[in-house]
């Protein structure tokens, strides 16, 4: 018989079975979790997020969340409604300064950047971070004016010849080109609803961002258009930083790299996707993806 | 019994019911295969042909189970798209009515050897010695499918470590029957035929041991096979 340690010898002696525990009370267990589980940190990340608390006036809707997004991956941010994912999201591009009783506080960096100083422009910021909403929302111009906004008021062309490249890259990388190419003057409102969706992909990559936010982009579109969002979502991760707020927990599988679960405001466990879909550590997440009470 | 998935907590109902439905069902083949696995034993060990016979034909009904069984999964898997634990049940319910139906299988030769024993005039006593390792193998599986049961990874690993013991065995008999062959080569072809039934029973502990690890993934979502003891340890008590 060879000496080598068996089965037998790796078993402890006392019954040591961690029952999972059972979620009796959600509120009791949020109170209990001191952090996130799993590593909410990557090297040389895109963003930064460093105890980030958020208000809507006296009532906390973000609880001191630590998170990197990562360069070239997709990060899904899911959980119940009303969790705070869509309000951590719009922090990364400081949307929420749009509402006036909403305050955030701690740190949020962009290439080691603070974005939230007085000297940051909110418009240069949201350039570099764009998104992409839930409802497409094309403007009320050609499907040419809307790709060439966003350059020509951040003066990205010299010329005409420029700008008509621009637009032209910019809808062939949102997989759109082949579809618009013989109606660029019509109006962006025409499209249907996908193609009005990869209209505002379009529309955002093409003032050159390095992040892309997207707000369950999906939501209202059918299954051929969502796969084609996706395929998309996967080609743009080769030069955007991308994070995706979405309800469907297939998608979330489906599109990223990593995956965060948020409720009522806490970030309770990151991790990467094929992990958090097989082997959830905490029992929120368990609970949430697996469809049960909790 | 115990539900350490908590797989009655689902907000559907419905859910709740397939996944208990799928998990009693595999549960029901491996009292099915048990049985079998017993009976060929018997039949072999006390010369019932008829008993043998029968456990030939259960296998008919093993197969059907298995196939039924896999056919729920499926279902599961495209309607419900799984996660988390009701994944890894459904990936461990398909994993283990594969080695259910092989163990199956083994109880069938030792079925078809039983009945071939009966009829032969000469009978060897050489049989007698399948005994012991057959009741090593029996409550190998027993316990393999009650740690199924009761989803307990503890008690799979120990039942997992008990294959060396069989192996050991094996090895032991083998070495009797060869022994015997020498000293009475007429007795070649029963000598076989029970170096056969030994090799099923050895096979369906190596199945058994299978069905162990399948319960800790169940359980921990670790993958422990092809993995060394220290390395499993690490990932499951550290």
């Amino acid at each position: 018989m060879s000496t080598s340690t068996t089965l037998n010898d790796i078993i402890p002696g006392s019954p040591a079975i961690q029952e999972s525990t059972k979620v009796d009370d959600v509120t009791a267990m949020l109170d209990s979790i001191e952090g996130t589980v799993g590593t909410t940190r990557v090297e040389n990340p895109k963003m930064e997020m460093r105890e980030v608390d958020v208000f809507y006036a006296d009532k906390q809707a973000i609880y001191d969340v630590d998170l990197d997004v990562a360069r070239n991956e997709v990060i899904a941010m899911i959980g119940p409604s009303g969790c705070g994912k869509s309000t951590f999201l719009r922090c990364l591009n400081r949307m929420n300064d749009t509402i006036p009783i909403c305050r955030v506080t701690g740190s949020i960096t962009l290439d080691g950047v603070d974005i939230n100083t007085r000297e940051q422009d909110p418009v240069l910021l949201r350039a570099r971070v764009g998104m992409v909403f839930q409802k497409p929302n094309p403007f009320a111009k050609s499907i040419f004016d809307n790709v060439a906004y966003g350059p020509r008021i951040h003066g990205l062309a010299a010329n005409r010849a420029e700008l008509d490249e621009i637009v032209i890259s910019s809808l062939k990388r949102a997989g759109l080109y082949d579809e618009v190419k013989s109606r660029l003057d019509a109006p962006g409102t025409s499209l249907s609803g996908g193609q009005q969706q990869r209209l505002c992909i379009a529309r955002t990559i093409a003032v050159n961002p390095e992040v892309i936010l997207m707000d369950e982009p999906c939501s209202a579109l059918d299954p051929i258009a969502t796969a084609r969002i996706e395929e998309l979502i996967d080609e743009l991760r080769e030069n955007y930083a991308i994070a995706i707020v979405t309800h469907s927990m297939q998608q979330a599988a489906r599109v990223s790299q990593r995956t965060a679960y948020f409720h009522l405001g806490k970030l309770v466990e990151v991790g990467k996707t094929n992990d958090i879909f097989t082997n959830p550590q905490h029992d929120l997440t368990e609970n949430y993806i697996t469809g049960r009470f909790g | 019994m115990a539900d350490k998935l908590h797989l009655d907590q689902h907000i559907s109902q419905k859910f709740n019911d397939e996944l208990e439905d799928i998990r009693n069902r595999a549960l029901l083949m491996g009292g099915l295969v048990e049985k079998q696995v017993s009976g060929g034993l018997q039949a072999l060990l006390e010369g019932d042909s008829e008993l043998g016979n029968q456990v030939v034909h259960t296998d008919h009904e093993v197969n059907s189970m298995e196939i039924e069984i896999d056919e729920m999964c499926n279902g599961i898997l495209a309607r419900r798209q799984p996660a988390a634990s009701d994944l890894r049940l459904i990936v461990t319910v398909i994993k283990v009515i594969t080695d259910l139906e092989r163990i199956g299988d083994e109880a069938e030769k030792l079925g078809r050897f039983a009945v071939d024993l009966a009829n032969s005039s000469e009978l060897p006593a050489y049989r007698k010695e399948l005994r012991h390792l057959g009741d090593l193998v029996e409550s190998m599986l027993r316990d393999a499918l009650h740690c199924f049961a009761r989803m307990d990874y503890e008690a799979a690993l120990k039942t997992a470590a008990r294959d060396d013991d069989i192996n050991a065995e094996y090895e032991t008999l083998s070495r009797l029957l060869i022994t015997h062959v020498m000293e009475d080569p007429r007795q070649v072809k029963n000598v076989f035929n029970i170096t056969w039934c030994a090799r099923a029973l050895e096979r369906i502990a190596d199945h058994s041991v299978n069905i162990c690890e399948y319960v800790v993934f169940l359980v921990k979502g670790k993958d422990i096979r092809h993995t060394n003891p220290k390395d499993i340890s690490k990932s499951l008590f550290s």
